[in-house]
């Protein structure tokens, strides 16, 4: 009885996702599968500003459908699925653990073309991945926590551990070395993407732990209302979140992903989609920074010199010397790491004051 | 010190919202109806509390259309299970299927506005009090109500009349009808006051936990105060124990991540959960202690004719 019951309840989560079918002839059918709802104010937020400006861009020639709060379990299997079977033409998934139903669905649907966000599993030939560079602004972010934070230590809200968040994570706080070699860091998994009040939650526990300055790698702006509610900073996560602490927010990391939806929707349009692999970052315009608010003038000066070192290239995070959490060299000074590293990242920097769930 | 009271504070505001939804229940379970549907009514509390308090620019406001619209809500329940006589579990789960799309449809437009806090009670000298003035005499409103709440349910049910009434609806609806109990005058009234409930709780989510509406807000938390009062095995006072004790676990994890013991991250944020199940099992074993308080006729249909 029990197990029925909640068997129901976790397909009420698809049930009661916005579902909108019936393709046209003539058009290309772009479809959308997201973690959150398209109102987070966040992750999923930007993702569907990327899709209305498909819309936007192509007018006539597209018409794009998504579902949103799809569960990140073996329950996505079934709306991917069901979007392939019901004459999209491209599909982007936009979460990590959308990688496997993603790839299966891919092998099922030939004819589909597949774009998962975020992963790096591309088994058969229409199925592309993309990211984009966010760890770029970690590295801004931590080293205004690291001029701006009065106890040395700021704390972190991650999601779950997997390469993306644990590289925003070191990206974090080897930007704050670079100003402080003492800062450090307290992480709190919450193992949630999306669940304001244990968002707030976890930023109430790290503010009475002592940090003051707060930054998330989850979805809503929860821990911001709670840091301006507080008294203490916080960084933005995914979109601009001002209007939820302007008192508060240092800056944000925007994830502008209309771009790449436009090229990519137009290209099954053209007839010319390929496989690929993309990771752009603040070069592209796919990371942008939020203007830096509530700082010094010469905090902000530092942010912006910085920013611009990263979107020329003269500056990449995660170059040498960096040792590892448990001591051992990682890379030796004028090292840069490599790409596959970065990709599969499993381990902590110096400076992390947490274990890293493995 | 400081910080302790800080952290209490923390898991008042996390436990509130569990402690008035369940409570909320429980009183609708001891008359022998099973209301699934309290995510359903707790979200719908949450959207209409925050687009009143926006459009008003009054939380109070906002708060009252909370139990408003949970208890309006609840009706649709009482009326398919009651004089409908629909199954209470398929009822229940639709209630929240359908709160959960509804809220997300009313609130659209909503999304995305910070909004406004309901602020805690500030009474002078005492609440300036060192140490406790914060703790118990600055919180917010519905802290005050939630509590009161818990003791006002266990009164009414064990020591009035009306209480023994409910009671022995639960208990068994056709003896209770043959001795002229109006079975589903009383069930109407229960199921209303349970939708009022889970409203405010939906309330303090959007108004004091985190000031914002977004869809499907209250994540699960319906849920949890539904094992709550099984857990509580349909006693008031189990219920705020249970209600505080899984608020400190949920809070306390945080703690433990932040000051950095080893102990996986995964483990910790499962322990609140864990814990729930453990309880379960543990009531569970006891059958005496469970048949003593599982109001015999609950989820089953009444017919008076039949």
């Amino acid at each position: 009885m029990k197990k029925t019951l909640f068997a129901l309840a976790a397909s009420c989560a698809v049930l009661t996702s916005n579902m909108a079918f019936g393709a046209d002839g003539d058009k290309t059918k772009a479809c959308f599968v997201y973690i959150g709802p398209t109102g987070d104010f966040g992750w999923t937020y930007q993702h569907d500003q990327g899709r209305l400006a498909v819309e936007a861009a192509l007018g006539d020639k597209v018409e794009t459908a998504f579902l949103e709060s799809v569960p990140e379990s073996a329950e996505a299997q079934r709306p991917i699925e069901a979007f392939a079977r019901n004459g999209c033409n491209i599909i982007f998934t936009t979460s990590f653990n959308y990688m496997d139903p993603t790839n299966k669905a891919a092998k099922k649907h030939p004819k589909v073309k597949f774009e998962h966000a975020t992963g790096y599993k591309r088994e058969s030939p229409n199925v592309s991945t993309y990211s984009s560079k966010f760890y770029q602004g970690r590295y801004v972010q931590g080293q205004i926590a690291a001029k701006m934070s009065k106890t040395g230590v700021a704390g972190y809200i991650a999601s779950f551990p997997i390469p993306e968040v644990v590289r925003g994570i070191n990206s974090f706080i080897l930007g704050a070395q670079s100003i402080n070699p003492d800062f450090s860091l307290k992480v709190v998994w919450v193992s949630t993407w999306f669940d304001p009040p244990k968002e707030a939650d976890a930023a109430k526990a790290l503010i009475d732990q002592g940090v003051d300055i707060i930054t998330q790698h989850t979805d809503s702006t929860a821990a911001m209302q709670v840091a301006a509610e507080r008294g203490i900073k916080a960084f933005g996560q995914a979109s601009d979140m001002i209007k939820f602490g302007p008192e508060t927010q240092l800056t944000a990391i925007i994830d502008d992903w209309a771009p790449y939806y436009i090229e990519r929707v137009k290209a099954v349009v053209d007839g010319n989609w390929e496989q690929q692999d993309v990771w752009h970052g603040m070069d592209h315009g796919s990371v942008a920074m939020a203007p830096f608010t509530n700082m010094p003038d010469d905090v902000s000066a530092l942010a912006t010199k910085t920013t611009t070192a990263i979107t020329d290239g003269s500056l990449e995070p995660f170059t040498g010397p960096i040792t590892k959490q448990d001591g051992t060299e990682w890379l030796k000074a004028g090292e840069k790491a490599d790409i596959g590293t970065l990709l599969g990242m499993n381990f902590y920097v110096k400076g992390v004051d947490d274990k890293l769930p493995q | 010190m400081d910080v302790w009271i800080s952290i209490i504070i923390s898991i008042c505001a996390a436990s509130t919202p569990l402690l008035i939804a369940a409570t909320g229940e429980l009183v609708v379970e001891r008359s022998g109806v099973l209301n699934l549907g309290v995510e359903g009514m707790m979200v719908m509390g949450a959207v209409a509390a925050f687009s009143v308090a926006q459009l008003t620019g009054n939380p109070y406001l906002g708060a009252i259309a909370a139990i408003f619209v949970g208890a309006l809500f609840s009706m649709l329940f009482a009326f398919l299970t009651l004089t409908l006589v629909a199954n209470q579990v398929a009822t229940g789960l639709a209630l929240t299927i359908l709160g959960l799309g509804l809220s997300g449809m009313i609130g659209e437009g909503f999304v995305g506005q910070p909004g406004i806090r309901m602020e805690n009670i500030h009474i002078p000298v005492l609440t300036d009090l060192p140490v406790v003035g914060k703790l118990i005499f600055g919180q917010d409103l519905i802290f005050y109500i939630s509590i009161a709440l818990v003791f006002g349910v266990g009164w009414f049910l064990f020591k009035t009349h009306a209480g023994l009434m409910l009671r022995s609806v639960g208990d068994s609806h056709s003896s209770a009808h043959a001795l002229g109990i109006k079975v589903i005058q009383i069930r109407y009234l229960a199921i209303l006051f349970g939708g009022a409930c889970a409203g405010l709780a939906g309330a303090h989510l959007s108004l004091v936990y985190v000031p914002q509406w977004v869809e499907g807000m209250t994540a699960g938390r319906g849920w949890i105060a539904l094992a709550l009062v099984v857990f509580a095995s349909w006693r008031p006072g189990r219920v705020l124990i249970g209600a505080y004790l899984f608020g400190a676990v949920t809070i306390g994890q945080f703690h433990v991540q932040a000051i950095g013991v080893a102990i996986p991250a995964q483990f910790l944020t499962s322990l609140p959960y864990l814990a729930t199940i453990v309880v379960l099992v543990l009531i569970a074993r006891n059958r005496r202690l469970t048949m003593i308080n599982t109001p015999a006729s609950l989820g089953q249909p009444f017919v008076p004719d039949r």
